[in-house]
Order: C-alpha cells, then sequence, then structure tokens
C-alpha cells in the first residue's frame, strides 16, 4: 500500500482558534488519520517530523522577522500549503497594527521593548509566499476545512462558495438583522462559510470570513450613514478580523481618510519565484 | 349549522369562528397535515409550524418602506391584519435545501436512487395570501408544466392544502393591483378566509376544502358578514406603488444598453436578497455532499441566485462578470423574458424585494427610469 | 485513434423522439469501456450502461448527457458517436474542469453515472422534409475545434440519407493540423463524398492546407443560399462570424442552426444556470435556429 500523505499543521500569530476547529472535528478527525498521516500538529501531538509535507495547513499571520523565514522554509517543504483562518489569509485582528505605530505599542506593553523582534505590520501568509489554497474564516469553518482536505485528497476544488452570508440567512430562514431590526450587518458583503450563524441571534455580520467576490462596500456604507451610523463607527466595523482584507482595507480608508502601512516584505513573492 | 353531513359546496360561504379556527387547526394536524402559518420571529411575521391560534401573531402588523421593515402592535387582535413578511410559501414547496439523488459505490459500480418525492412532508398552508397564490401558480408552471416534472416540488404540492387570507390592508410596497394578482383571492385556493372582528368569513375553494371546513362547526353567513368582509377587503386595495403590467416587459428588454443598469449597479449589493425573498424565483444549485471515502454521495440542490458570480460560471469564467449584468439578468428574466418562458410575469407584486433589500432598491422606479421617466 | 463506426441505434435514424425521463435526477451506471485519446487534451470516452434502465436509452445527434462523477460533480457533454460493437455512446470530452479532469484520472474500466439524454438536436427531420427530390437540401456543417464532436452523428447521418440531400460540405476549423479531431474520419468522409474544407489557425510544418478562420472559407464557397442548410458548432464568436458571412452571401438566417454551451447543472430548465435572454440552452436547445438567437448574442455578458 502507498505511503498515505502528510499532512503538517503550523501556527503562526494567531489565537490557534482555527487549530481548535480541526481538533473540533472529532470523529472526522479520526476517519482523516485513515486517509493521512498527520506528521506536524503541535496542538494536538507532540509528533514533530521534518518535512517534506503534501499538506501544509498553515495558522496565523506573518508579524515576526522569524516568522517571515520560516514561511520561506515551510514552503519549500510543502507541496499543498493551505492557509486557514483570517489571520493566515489576511493578517488577523492584529492588522489594526498596520494603521499604528507598533513601537508605541512595544514601548505600552514590554518593560524592555529592546528585546522584542517585530514587523511594524501584520500581513497574510500569501504576502509572503505563494499560497495554494485560501481558507477565510474567525475561525475556520470545520465543514470548508474537511472539504478542502478531502478535496487535495481527491484530486478535485474545494467547494467554498464565494457568495455573500446573505444567501445562507435566506437558506437557514433567518429574517434580515438589517431591514427587521435595523442592525448594522456586513453580510452582503462578506462571504458565505459559517453558516450565517450572527444574524440568527439577532447580531450584525462581523465579517469574519472576509469579503464576498465583488462586494459592493460603498453602497452598504452609503446605506449604514443613512441609517444614523457615524463614519467612526462604520470604520470600526470594517476594522475587525478581516481589516487588511483589500476591499474592506480599502473602504475603511475611504471613509477614514487614512492608509495603512504597506507590508514589511512587499518583495517576498517576486523574490521567491526568482529563486 | 353545517355537519359532516351537509357539505358546503364549492363557491360557497360559511361563517367560522375563532375558536373554530382553533378546531381547523387541530383537525388538520389529526389529519397527518403539517400546519404552516404565520407567527411571530426575529421581529418579523414568518412562516412556520403552528399547533394553535395562539401561534399566530395575533394583534400584530408590520410597517415597510424601501430597505426597511418593522413590527407594530395593531389596535385590535386581528390574527392576519399584517401584509407580508420576509418569507413566501416557496420555502416548503421548493425548500431551500432537498436531496435529488442518492449514489452509493460498490464493485458494479456506482448506483443512483433518484429522490421520487414520495417521502416529501404534507402541509396545510394557513395564511396565503392573493399574490402568493399567483406565485405558486407560477412555480407549478416552472417545476410541473414544462417537459420535466421537479418530483420533489411536484409531491409536496399536490399534498399541500391552501388555507388563503384575503388582505385588508396593503403595505407601501405592495403592488398586486397594478400586476393583476391580488388583493382579493379569486382561485388556487381550498379555502379563503376573510377576518372579521369575531371571526372568518370562509370560502370555499375545492372539494378538498369542502371536506376539511365540514370537520369543524360553522354557521351560514349573513349579507351584513358579508358586507363588512368586502368593506374590509377594499382597504387592500389602497396602493401606493405600481408596476406598469401592460408596458414593462417590453421597456426591460427594449432598453438592455440602457444607462440606468449602471446606475442601480452602483446600489445594487449583488447580495441575492431580493432573489431568495422572491415567492417565484427558482435558481438553484446542486452540490456534492460526500462521505470521507467518498463511496455514498447525495447530492444537495440549494436555493442559488442569479447575483452570485459563480453562478453562470462556464470554464473560461463568469459569463456575467459585473454587477451591471446580474442586476439586467433578474430584471429582465422576472419582468421580460419570464413571458416568453411560462406565459406570465415572473412578478406578482408583493413588494418582498423592494422591503427587503438591504439598500431598498425599487424595481418599480427601475422600471420606470428604463422607460424614460423621472424617478 | 480508430474510429468508431458510430451509428444510431433507433430504426429511423435518429429521429425517434426523445424519451423523457420520469425523473430528472435519475442517472444511468455507466463505465468506461475505452479511453481514443484525440490530441494533447482531448480524448473520446467510451462508455456503456450498465444498469437495468439501459435499454430504454437512446439519444439524437446533437444531444448531450449530463456525465456524473459522484463526489465531484456533473458536466454536460453532447454525445458524438455509439460503438454497436462495444455498445458505447461516444463522448470527445476536453480536460477542462474537475469532473473532466477527474474522468480523465478515472481511465478505462472507470465506474460513474450518466443522466440524458437532454436538449434539442439537430434538425434533420426538417431537413429531411424541406429536401425536394427535384432541389435537394445543401448542407453545410461549419466547425470550430472541438465543436466538430456535436457535429459526429448528424454528419454520419447526412452520409446514409444523402442520396435525399444536395451537396454536403464540411468546412473544418482547427487550431494547428495536430489538432484537428477525428482526422481519419475526415478522410473517411473526403471518400464517401463529402466536401471537406479545413483550415487551421497556425502552420505546423507538412500542413499544405488553409491558414485561417471558418469564416475565411466561407468567402470560395460555390453556394445554392435558397437551398441551403447550415449546421455549426464551435466558439461562439466563431459560429457569429460563420453565421454572419453564409447570410452576407444570401443565405436565410432562419436556415442556420447552431450549438451553445452555457454553465448547466439541471439539464432541464429548473436550475436557471444556463439562460440566455428567454431561452434555456438545456431544454430550448442547446441547437438553436440562429435568427432566434441572434439578438442575445451581441449583447456582452448577457
Amino acid at each position: 500500500m502507498a505511503a498515505k500523505p502528510r499532512l503538517a499543521v503550523f501556527k503562526f500569530a494567531s489565537c490557534d482558534g482555527c487549530q481548535l476547529t480541526m481538533l473540533d472535528c472529532e470523529d472526522e478527525l479520526l476517519a482523516l488519520g485513515e486517509l493521512l498521516d498527520i506528521v506536524h500538529f503541535l496542538e494536538a501531538s507532540d509528533r514533530a517530523e521534518p518535512g517534506p509535507y503534501d499538506v501544509t495547513l498553515v495558522e496565523g499571520s506573518i508579524t515576526t522577522p522569524d516568522d517571515a523565514e520560516r514561511i520561506r522554509h515551510i514552503r519549500q517543504q510543502s507541496r499543498y500549503l493551505v492557509t486557514i483562518g483570517a489571520c493566515a489569509t489576511s493578517g488577523g485582528i492584529q492588522a489594526l497594527r498596520n494603521w499604528a505605530d507598533h513601537e508605541d505599542f512595544l514601548k505600552a506593553v514590554y518593560a524592555s521593548p529592546q528585546y522584542i523582534q517585530s514587523l511594524a505590520t501584520s500581513t497574510a501568509i500569501a504576502e509572503h509566499v505563494p499560497v495554494d489554497f485560501e481558507l477565510r474564516g474567525c475561525p475556520i469553518d470545520k465543514r470548508q476545512l474537511l472539504d478542502v482536505v478531502q478535496s487535495l485528497l481527491h484530486g478535485r476544488k474545494p467547494h467554498t462558495p464565494s457568495h455573500s452570508v446573505c444567501l445562507d440567512c435566506k437558506r437557514r430562514g433567518t429574517v434580515c438583522v438589517m431591514v427587521a431590526q435595523g442592525i448594522p450587518c456586513l453580510g452582503p458583503v462578506t462571504q458565505s462559510g459559517c453558516g450565517a450563524l450572527c444574524p440568527a441571534y439577532d447580531r450584525g455580520c462581523y465579517g469574519c470570513f472576509g469579503p464576498s467576490v465583488q462586494p459592493n462596500l460603498v453602497s452598504l456604507t452609503t446605506q449604514f450613514h443613512a441609517t444614523g451610523m457615524a463614519t467612526p463607527d462604520i470604520v470600526r466595523g470594517l476594522r475587525l478580523f478581516n481589516a487588511y482584507a483589500p476591499e474592506f482595507r480599502h473602504e475603511s480608508e475611504r471613509l477614514a481618510g487614512d492608509r495603512a502601512r504597506e507590508c514589511d516584505a512587499p518583495t517576498a513573492i517576486a523574490e521567491e519565484v526568482q529563486s | 349549522m353545517s355537519g359532516p353531513d351537509t357539505q358546503t359546496p364549492v363557491g360557497a360561504s360559511v361563517f367560522l369562528s375563532l375558536s373554530g379556527l382553533d378546531d381547523l387547526i387541530r383537525s388538520l394536524k389529526q389529519s397527518g397535515y403539517e400546519v404552516v402559518g404565520p407567527t411571530l420571529r426575529q421581529g418579523a411575521i414568518c412562516y412556520d409550524r403552528i399547533h394553535a391560534v395562539q401561534d399566530l401573531p395575533r394583534g400584530w402588523t408590520d410597517r415597510q418602506e424601501p430597505g426597511h421593515y418593522r413590527l407594530e402592535r395593531r389596535e385590535d387582535d386581528a390574527c392576519f391584519g399584517y401584509v407580508v413578511g420576509p418569507q413566501s410559501w416557496k420555502q416548503f414547496l421548493f425548500p431551500p435545501m432537498s436531496t435529488v439523488s442518492l449514489a452509493e459505490l460498490s464493485t458494479d459500480g456506482w448506483r443512483v436512487t433518484a429522490n421520487d418525492g414520495a417521502n416529501e412532508p404534507r402541509f396545510a398552508f394557513l395564511g396565503v395570501r392573493a399574490c402568493e397564490l399567483a406565485a405558486i401558480a407560477i412555480q407549478d408552471r416552472v417545476f410541473q408544466q414544462a417537459a420535466y416534472t421537479d418530483p420533489i416540488y411536484a409531491a409536496r404540492r399536490e399534498r399541500a392544502l391552501l388555507i388563503a387570507v384575503n388582505c385588508t390592508q396593503a403595505a407601501p410596497t405592495c403592488f398586486c393591483e397594478s400586476m393583476h394578482t391580488g388583493p382579493r383571492c379569486s382561485s388556487g385556493f381550498d379555502l379563503a378566509l376573510t377576518e372579521l372582528d369575531d371571526g372568518f368569513i370562509v370560502e370555499v375553494g375545492s372539494q378538498r376544502g369542502a371536506t376539511l371546513i365540514a370537520t369543524v362547526a360553522t354557521v351560514g353567513v349573513t349579507d351584513e358578514q358579508l358586507q363588512w368582509a368586502e368593506e374590509r377587503r377594499s382597504g387592500a386595495r389602497k396602493q401606493q406603488r405600481q408596476m406598469p403590467r401592460e408596458t414593462a416587459r417590453d421597456t426591460v428588454l427594449g432598453n438592455l444598453q440602457h444607462p440606468r443598469w449602471s446606475e442601480v449597479a452602483e446600489r445594487c449589493l449583488s447580495c441575492t436578497n431580493c432573489t431568495q425573498v422572491c415567492p417565484t424565483c427558482f435558481c438553484s444549485s446542486v452540490h456534492e455532499v460526500t462521505d470521507l471515502d467518498m463511496t455514498r454521495v447525495e447530492r444537495e440542490r440549494v436555493w442559488d441566485s442569479c447575483f452570485n458570480l459563480e453562478f453562470s460560471y462556464m470554464n473560461g469564467g463568469a459569463v456575467r462578470n459585473s454587477i451591471r449584468s446580474r442586476y439586467r439578468q433578474w430584471l429582465t428574466h422576472k419582468l421580460g423574458s419570464w413571458h416568453e418562458q411560462f406565459g406570465t410575469s415572473g412578478c406578482v407584486g408583493c413588494g418582498r424585494c423592494i422591503t427587503w433589500c438591504p439598500v431598498g432598491i425599487d424595481l418599480t422606479e427601475e422600471v420606470v427610469a428604463l422607460a424614460g421617466g423621472s424617478t | 485513434m480508430t474510429t468508431p463506426n458510430a451509428e444510431c441505434r433507433s430504426t429511423s435514424g435518429c429521429h425517434v423522439s426523445t424519451v423523457t425521463p420520469a425523473n430528472p435526477w435519475a442517472a444511468h451506471s455507466a463505465e468506461i469501456v475505452a479511453i481514443e485519446p484525440d490530441y494533447a487534451g482531448v480524448a473520446t470516452y467510451c462508455l456503456r450502461l450498465t444498469d437495468p434502465a439501459r435499454a430504454a436509452y437512446t439519444c439524437q445527434p446533437g444531444q448531450f448527457n449530463m456525465l456524473y462523477l459522484p463526489g465531484v460533480g456533473e458536466s454536460a457533454i453532447s454525445v458524438s458517436g455509439y460503438d454497436a460493437a462495444s455498445d458505447a455512446w461516444l463522448h470527445t470530452v476536453r480536460t477542462a474542469g474537475q469532473v473532466t479532469g477527474a474522468l480523465e484520472r478515472l481511465g478505462p474500466g472507470g465506474k460513474l453515472a450518466l443522466r440524458g439524454p437532454f436538449g434539442v438536436g439537430w434538425p434533420l427531420m426538417e431537413i429531411l422534409s424541406t429536401s425536394a427530390s427535384d432541389a435537394p437540401r445543401d448542407l453545410i456543417f461549419a466547425v470550430g475545434g472541438i465543436g466538430l464532436a456535436p457535429l459526429r452523428m448528424a454528419i454520419e447521418w447526412s452520409i446514409r440519407e444523402r442520396a435525399k440531400l444536395g451537396r454536403l460540405t464540411l468546412l473544418y476549423g482547427a487550431r494547428t493540423p495536430s489538432t484537428r479531431l477525428y482526422p481519419a474520419q475526415l478522410d473517411d468522409w473526403r471518400q464517401q463524398g463529402i466536401d471537406v474544407l479545413t483550415t487551421v489557425d497556425r502552420f505546423e510544418p507538412g500542413w499544405t492546407g488553409q491558414i485561417g478562420v471558418v469564416p475565411d472559407l466561407i468567402e470560395r464557397l460555390k453556394l445554392r443560399p435558397d437551398r441551403t442548410t447550415v449546421l455549426t458548432c464551435g466558439p461562439e464568436v466563431m459560429m457569429r462570424y460563420t453565421a454572419r458571412g453564409l447570410i452576407a452571401r444570401g443565405v436565410d438566417p432562419s436556415d442556420i442552426w447552431l450549438s451553445m454551451e452555457r454553465n448547466m447543472q439541471c439539464a432541464v430548465g429548473f436550475c436557471g444556470h444556463c439562460q440566455l435572454g428567454p431561452t434555456f440552452i438545456c431544454k430550448d436547445g442547446p441547437v438553436f435556429r440562429y435568427d432566434r438567437l441572434a439578438p442575445y448574442l451581441d449583447i456582452e455578458d448577457l
């Protein structure tokens, strides 16, 4: 029998929530173990085999010079590199630093900031190395994760729709919280994936799965304004888990009139391709 | 008083008290129906399983504007004193998710078993409005009056019992009168109620309805009651919005390159809400749902929308790669090409797409603008 | 490749009315009997139905099947022939998406399922009924690339019926000489009296034929426009220019038929994906009369 494909999981700047989603697969995880050899998954086991890996799942964003190096090494060891979660795909909530002075943060938090090595930005993995597939979400959705792994095993395209959360609300019979309750909701511009969780509990969508395809941010924020929401509140709403995702970022900057710092290592991919 | 032996004939009316309606719901449940009716949920009147009159939104009404819906208390305890909510009966006849087939792998290969509809549920709908009767008639044409019949829709539809309720008021978003689809329930129901202060005038629309109403206590109607009912119903004819029914088809199909499409695309979120709340929109996609070793695969059909970029995807890219082209597809289909496909407009004037559009786009306004009028 | 002798199983020459499946979601079980490579990325899959309902299956030239790979999905593929020896229906497929990719990996002996046949095929009966003995209809098959597949059964039909028909012409455009479909059969058809004119986009050593696109071939055609029927299949832009060229030469737009392609999921007009203007490509087509579709072909993103 041929060797089972080797799966590795790595973590960068993140809360580990996406890895916990993997552990939350429970029964399916056992079945996955039959199909895959999980050789590196520190959240679950102290087994930590070196590469190469057939499938590598990467959680977290790049926030330190060491991490920027480490992800290059992991990329070299990986046949398929899949990023999982908002941190890895857009920089995460910690990308808020991209609009602030991280030196100030260091001084405020650490007694001896000179020992802290940190980049000025938090950026997506894809800004540093080529990524084969990006799985969105804060945290990721376990069905989507299983589908991605299964798809890679069977050589098909993962089924991760790019449509808005609204469609999922309607499919599950949730009443639109924006229309019926006047609650601001990012659902119309956010990619499906969570199963439209928050509106089912009378909360607006927080945009955990990042921008949907061709989102009309300007129209939605204009509507937020019209219903009495103040610009700083709209900007805060856009600057959450996927603040640095291009469409959310550009709209929040248009409204706030500021600009985020660009990625610390913007030439990384170019170098990677050349080398 | 009519008993089981003296059925009210089709076309005739009887008076049903409020407690009689309770009996009717109970009778339906005893006959094996899942009774679905209006009930309060999440700040709106939704169609859901109900068990008794107390589940109905008594004393509540809805206030609707483009992109805006709020519940309000009424001055009375009417059971059906609202217009239409976010959902339609489409939810139950053409469910948002359904399994169309099951494939199983054995050494002989794949064996596919198609859903033949035998296990689909049996619904009794309570509170179907005239525009919704029209919508059901339209989906009948889509799913069971062409060369093929959808087994899931057909089974649910054939079993469903329709208890209509005449509207006694109109929302500002309603325009059924201009579409000739309401507000009076004229056909396609088993029973049709008109709510009075102390009960309901029940019009029998079918033999099935006659048999059902005979299971509960009713009394004959008085001329006075019939007159009250007529007055109540006239309240629904005061409608602010209109669709130019005769010309809408030519207007949308004859202006495919009109600049208005770009203007509406500036506002349209392409979020799919209008298509999902529309009681006639029928687009869907089919997905594979597999077990991990891929020997047992279900095909799941889910509601989809022409507003999704992926919807028109072919090898080489999406055919409708802009919000402009997707909005145009929706409106030209709904008001235009629907006629050629199904011999009717796809719009019944319920106004849901206006109310439930998060940014309040109003199709009646778009048609006027496309026709060259001011908005 | 060995070209299977495609012929229709129906006795009346492929004009039997399609048996409408009671349930559009019902599928035949099928297996891959053989895979005939055509050229890089394109192969003809010979599929034999294996379920008890297989005897009821028949199809008309121009119709398509939904090839179903459970767990992967479906792909609409036109039927390009029937091989009596192996009792297999032929499907010429370009590996492009995930279903066709998975089909390629299945290999001979692979198991799949199949729904169909669906759609309206070529108007062969109509052509015969208007082909008078003193003025028989001339047929032009105008084909681009893999578009030959949906027309192959129609071309073979025309050979069988040629006593009742006038001139038969195949205009065939391919990217390169080596990406012509069914090259052996092209020669065969030539010997059977079809005027086969080929053209390629790009020269390859040894090619002595025409270089250019299909509409270029029209200019030098000897036409009897009033008795000509055109069946065309290929990229949309190629079909459009072919139709315009022939109309300019006097062919009536209502005598031009084309086969269209769109995203299809249900194949019976329920899912809405394949709409173009008022048509459902899946059930009103894929074969359409040009004049009925022309208003919708020129509008971007429709």
